[in-house]
């Protein structure tokens, strides 16, 4: 009824854009723009060649480095066996589906620095797997494999649930259309499944990997913070700030958030750009 | 060219065929007409090989082909909802069989470009084929789905409700359009349907399925004018339902003559036009039964309130030991 009697000045289903769009850059700006900005504002303080001596520090250029390097790497692990987990959820239905799905929610719950110590535990030589790599000559902790290994167990959930809902969008029909065509599985997967599941699957990507460069709490036991080696960009800055190098810590902050910005915004301009091709 | 013998399929507890015998000669169209629930659906997609039957043959043109997977069957199918791949371009979906080929059998892009390009004609959508799925309606998704499925040179077509989320007009269209296209090409076709009408118009032979078994197998016209089971008589076309000693008798509502000595006496509480004719609906005298009547439109409407008499002329009777007999009355 209150729908019915607000229409006449809504004649649009869809609640006024003025509105909603103007709530949504004030709520934009509340709790991203002026946080982030104040981050600006204080690096502005150090003077531009002091901002380039501490951002550009080869400690911190190592330390950028292993940060987007494994970031991007447990993306793209994530994005492979995500993919794998999020296709046997929705095509399947098998006993304990729905604890399958909890598990894979769990690292979003868990407290970070709970996750690092367990891995840790589990990787070191003397660990459960570690034990094993050991005598291969593999090391995983406290290199950044083990950095890589956090991070892909944080980041998991995002794929799966990025994908999850496309994939059952998609049906099985279209599945077994392209195998009555004569299509191979791997076909059907490339040609089919892939392309359509694509965006989705950048979305997930871009979200573990966004996960992946600002996480602390998991990798800083796994790593061994060695500066320099296996040092990564948000432990740089607390150990600025530990320091009381607020500018030092806000102009290492700046350049990440430059970084992750230019690399979520390229994504995006991608998946429009595949949108539009959908004539969607 | 179809031989099925013996087809069983179970999901869980539920049985969803019970022994399934089929032939259909090669060229024939066939519709699979039942309720949902039926095993139609599920029959259809065994002969695509898109199911796995739990016992039983399929013969295809004399092969055993049981076991084969639907990649090698070499079927085409059309599904209700088209399937079409949202990402490819129309002419992309159309080729998409002849670009999965490999080996040998490897078609070169302008080959199958060419191909995309006659079969978008013979669909009637020339000119599409640069456009998206997305950007056709219902009706032009349908024919690309059956211009891919025609792709493949199949030696047979599928077809699940095939018209099944078009809208009214549309489909009518695009009925009598298939039927052209089938008697064009004489592929062996088979399409699963629970609208009976659309039965009757298209198929050479109905196959009416109820809960996992076949009721009947006919011509159009036999199915509607002599159903065998009670089953096949009301669910194609309209029947009435007269309990009698031992059975029921059933007669559609056409087939009656109206008389002031007739031995039957109906209270009208609904009339509308039907079309060509008047339906008159109301409760029987003595038992009570509902009926409906088709009255000439030639004539006034019959009124509300008013008492028609009348005797069918033509009727079965269905026993309860399944036996039935049917013919005109005197």
């Amino acid at each position: 009824m209150s729908a019915r009697s607000t229409r006449w000045r809504q004649p649009s289903v869809l609640p006024g854009f003025g509105l909603s769009f103007g709530f949504t850059l004030a709520w934009l700006t509340l709790i991203v723009l002026i946080p982030l900005a104040t981050i600006f504002l204080k690096a502005a303080g150090l003077g531009w060649s002091e901002f380039l001596a501490v951002g550009f520090s080869p400690r911190a250029m190592a330390a950028y480095q292993l940060s987007f390097g494994t970031a991007a790497a447990a993306g793209l692990v994530n994005a492979v066996f995500g993919l794998i987990v999020a296709w046997v959820l929705v095509r399947f239905d098998f006993t304990g589906k729905q604890v399958v799905s909890a598990l894979v929610d769990l690292p979003f719950a868990l407290p970070t620095a709970v996750a690092g110590i367990a891995l840790t535990a589990l990787y070191t030589p003397e660990g459960w797997i570690g034990q094993f790599l050991e005598p291969l000559g593999i090391k995983v902790a406290f290199t950044w494999i083990g950095i890589t290994i956090a991070l892909v167990f944080i980041g998991l959930p995002f794929v799966v649930r990025s994908v999850e809902p496309v994939l059952a969008d998609l049906g099985r029909e279209v599945e077994e259309a392209a195998a009555t065509l004569g299509a191979t599985r791997w076909q059907t997967f490339t040609r089919v499944i892939f392309p359509a599941i694509g965006p989705a699957l950048l979305t997930g990507f871009a979200l573990a990997f966004a996960r992946g460069v600002g996480e602390y709490g998991s990798v800083i036991f796994i790593s061994g913070n060695m500066p320099g080696r296996t040092e990564i960009a948000p432990l740089l800055i607390v150990t600025q700030l530990e320091q009381y190098a607020y500018a030092g810590a806000t102009a290492i902050a700046v350049v990440m958030m430059l970084a992750s910005f230019a690399v979520l915004l390229l994504i995006n301009l991608i998946q429009a750009a595949s949108r539009w091709r959908m004539g969607a | 060219m179809i031989h099925l013998r013996g087809i069983t399929k179970q999901f869980g507890d539920y049985p969803a065929l019970h022994g399934i015998d089929l032939d259909v000669a090669p060229g024939e169209f066939i519709a699979l007409l039942g309720p949902s629930g039926s095993g139609k659906t599920t029959l259809l997609r065994i002969i695509a090989g898109l199911e796995f039957q739990d016992s039983g043959t399929v013969l295809l043109g004399g092969e055993d082909v049981s076991r084969t997977p639907v990649a090698d069957r070499h079927v085409g199918f059309v599904f209700q909802h088209y399937a079409l791949f949202r990402h490819m371009t129309v002419a992309d979906n159309v080729a998409f069989g002849l670009s999965v080929r490999r080996g040998k059998h490897r078609i070169a892009k302008a080959a199958r470009q060419a191909r995309a390009e006659e079969l978008l004609r013979l669909v009637q959508l020339e000119g599409l084929g640069s456009r998206y799925p997305g950007q056709l309606s219902g009706g032009q998704r349908q024919r690309v789905a059956l211009a891919r499925a025609l792709a493949i040179e199949p030696r047979l077509l599928l077809l699940d409700e095939p018209f099944g989320a078009l809208d009214a007009k549309v489909r009518k269209d695009l009925r009598r359009w298939l039927r052209d296209l089938h008697k064009a090409m004489g592929l062996t076709s088979i399409f699963v349907t629970h609208d009976q009408e659309e039965a009757l118009e298209l198929a050479d032979r109905v196959v009416v399925m109820s809960q996992g078994r076949i009721e009947q197998i006919g011509a159009p016209d036999a199915v509607y004018m002599n159903p065998e089971t009670p089953f096949v008589s009301h669910f194609v076309g309209e029947t009435n339902r007269l309990p009698a000693s031992g059975g029921e008798i059933h007669f559609r509502p056409h087939e009656i003559t109206v008389t002031p000595d007739g031995s039957e006496a109906v209270l009208v509480d609904n009339v509308f036009r039907k079309g060509a004719v008047w339906r008159a609906e109301g409760l029987l005298e003595g038992s009570g039964q509902f009926v409906e009547l088709d009255l000439p439109s030639s004539q006034d409407a019959p009124r509300l309130g008013q008492t028609i008499r009348f005797n069918p002329h033509r009727a079965r009777m269905f026993n309860a030991d399944g036996d039935h007999t049917q013919g005109d009355l005197p």
